[in-house]
């Protein structure tokens, strides 16, 4: 610690930022789980105050689990996120290797066609998504949420992973061809784990947004059947009447899935990492 | 049993020519060596061979058959690389048997060479470790075992030892050359250094900027140099040279090695001054800057000791003196 690059204001300094960005980051988090916790009134009376024995209520999370489809709304959200995540990460690292390891005519410009989805939002395209959506029979379905996340997500997945996948050793790719490996085999065996970090970093990336949104769900699948968490928890805010207990329980209970994944993948970089190191 | 022939092998990577026309003939158990300054071709060149890259025009044959459409695994051949290239999640003796499992060799067979193989290139003790436990010399043998098993046609070589430290690479050039003397396979290896070109090779093939400058034993190079760019590769230090107008000669240059002047306190063809001497203890090499023939390099055998700012004598031998044209081609 008492390195020249180490004096003690210095650290001092920087961890004082950081707590600061951390305690901003995180401050409404914690108010939501907090409140999560506690009666009407004292959400309303107190809403910095932590939950006391005097203010503690489970009531939101009774309503929460005793409206029994929010547990299929978790469900159906799980499935979206992990679905699209699992198309982006396979069809984008695809692409991502034959941009990045075959000469062909028309590369470049094909690398920057498929990058161009970074620049123009999805969204621009709803009318014309739906109307898609209507003619193929896809409306309320979850498969039709998937379609557009994974459409969604593949322009920053391409893009992160040929740049990546530039840097994985040519000799290894050729070793394996004299060896008699097939290109399917180099890409799965020997390309995807050196890219590993890469790929969790493009996972999280991709997975927030998805588990988050609201506007497709609402416009291409609202029904009972298929409603994602996000658009379940709007069940409580009412024109008139806003169930706050109900709303914040679900909040946090909608923060869980997505941060089980994210340790998921932030182990995966983390291995992928000192893997790296050590080699 | 492992003959190759190189027909006028052309190779461009977009406008930009990278082989102009190689002709290369190989016979079976020769070992060959292209050299050449970095940039010029020699990896583009192995890649053709082992079927990595397209030549653009031209045929390679192996063994009188034209591989030019025949993919790297069929090939015949087996190639050792610069960076080990070992498979990082496969353990040593399953990144040597990799190549044969591939091809549906009995795994009987398989152990029976890894067998063989490992004990030649002593890496029983390591057989079950992964790349990443290996020191970069282990690795190199590693990846040498891995062509060793395959008991290909056709080695090749791309630059295997520039990775490991100096006193590594003269072991395993020992290593390569021995290789070669029991194996009695042909092999190409591809080097930039003149040093393992001469002490490897049975013929070397120079090359510059895409073209072949000449091929010969590595005493026909150093003896016999075609031009002006074999001359001052081959040998080191580099052969001197110098302008013949200055030398009132009618060749366009002079050249001379280092090793074929002499020099002396009193008299002789070019008066100089001492700008810095290195003392290597088998030989003196001395920097002399002259009136007439500009900064040279002059190489003594044993200790020699002249101060810099010294006044000496120069003389080529004349026997051993080079006259290159205008085009760089040796005037007889
Ligand atoms: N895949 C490629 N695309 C474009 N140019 C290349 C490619 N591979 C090699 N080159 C060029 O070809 C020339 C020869 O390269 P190389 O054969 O690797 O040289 P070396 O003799 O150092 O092994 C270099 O100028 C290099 O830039
Ligand atoms: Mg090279």
């Amino acid at each position: 610690m008492s390195t020249a690059t180490h004096s003690l204001p210095r650290t001092i300094g920087a961890h004082v930022v950081l707590l600061t960005y951390t305690v901003i980051a995180l401050f409404p988090v914690i108010i939501v789980i907090m409140n999560s916790f506690k009666s009407r009134a004292a959400i309303f009376g107190a809403p910095l105050a932590p939950p006391t024995p005097n203010t503690f209520d489970l009531i939101g999370y009774t309503t929460v689990i005793g409206q029994g489809d929010f547990i299929h709304y978790f469900q159906n959200s799980l499935v979206v996120t992990v679905a699209s995540l699992f198309f982006v990460l396979l069809f984008g690292a695809m692409a991502a290797f034959a941009l990045s390891e075959y000469r062909f005519r028309g590369n470049s410009l094909m690398g920057l066609y498929l990058a161009l989805g970074i620049m123009i939002p999805i969204r621009l395209a709803t009318v014309a998504i739906l109307q898609l959506m209507v003619m193929s029979g896809l409306v309320n379905t979850l498969t039709a949420l998937i379609l557009v996340y994974t459409a969604q997500g593949l322009p920053l997945a391409v893009f992160i992973l040929s740049e990546f996948m530039k840097q994985v050793s040519d000799d290894l790719k050729n070793a394996g061809r004299i060896d008699g490996l097939s290109e399917y085999t180099i890409f799965f065996r020997l390309v995807l784990p050196l890219v590993r970090p890469s790929m969790a970093t493009v996972a999280v990336f991709t997975m927030i947004p998805i588990w988050n949104d609201l506007w497709f769900p609402l416009i291409l699948a609202p029904s009972e059947e298929t409603k994602t968490v996000t658009l379940g928890a709007q069940l409580f805010l009412g024109q008139f009447v806003t169930n706050w207990n109900a709303i914040l329980a679900a909040l946090s209970l909608a923060i869980m899935p997505v941060l089980i994944l994210y340790v998921i993948f932030s182990r995966q970089l983390i291995r992928g990492i000192t893997s790296g190191a050590v080699k | 049993m492992g003959s190759l022939n190189i027909e006028n092998v052309k190779k461009a990577f977009g406008p930009v020519e990278v082989l102009k026309g190689i002709n290369l003939e190989v016979t079976d158990g020769e070992f060959v060596v292209f050299v050449g300054p970095s940039g010029c071709g020699k990896s583009t060149l192995l890649r053709v061979i082992a079927g990595l890259e397209d030549s653009t025009s031209g045929r390679v044959v192996i063994d009188g058959a034209d591989v030019s459409a025949t993919p790297p695994a069929k090939r015949g051949i087996a190639m050792v690389f610069q960076t080990y290239a070992l498979y990082p999640h496969l353990t040593v003796k399953n990144n040597m048997g990799l190549g044969l499992k591939q091809a549906g060799t009995p795994a009987a067979e398989i152990d029976r060479r890894i067998g063989i193989a490992s004990s030649m290139l002593s890496l029983e003790p390591y057989l079950a470790r992964r790349p990443a436990e290996l020191s970069g010399g282990q690795r190199q043998r590693v990846a040498i075992g891995r062509a060793v098993v395959r008991e290909p046609k056709l080695f090749l070589f791309d630059e295997p030892l520039s990775n490991l430290d100096a006193a590594l690479r003269v072991n395993t050039r020992l290593e390569i050359a021995q290789l070669h003397r029991r194996l009695k396979a042909t092999m190409i290896y591809v080097t930039h250094d003149q040093v393992e070109a001469m002490t490897l090779a049975d013929k070397i093939v120079v090359l510059n900027a895409g073209k072949i400058e000449q091929i010969g034993g590595p005493m026909e190079l150093y003896n016999s140099p075609a031009n002006e760019f074999v001359a001052g590769f081959i040998g080191s230090p580099k052969m001197n040279f110098v302008d013949g107008a200055r030398l009132g000669e009618t060749a366009k240059t002079i050249g001379v090695r280092p090793e074929h002047l002499t020099v002396d306190a009193k008299s002789g063809a070019w008066m100089g001054t001492v700008v810095h001497a290195e003392h290597l203890g088998a030989d003196t090499n001395l920097y002399l800057d002259c009136e007439k023939a500009g900064l040279i390099t002059v190489r003594i055998f044993g200790v020699y000791n002249a101060e810099p700012g010294a006044t000496l004598y120069a003389t080529p031998d004349p026997a051993r003196t080079y006259r290159f044209g205008a085009d760089g081609k040796v005037l007889k």
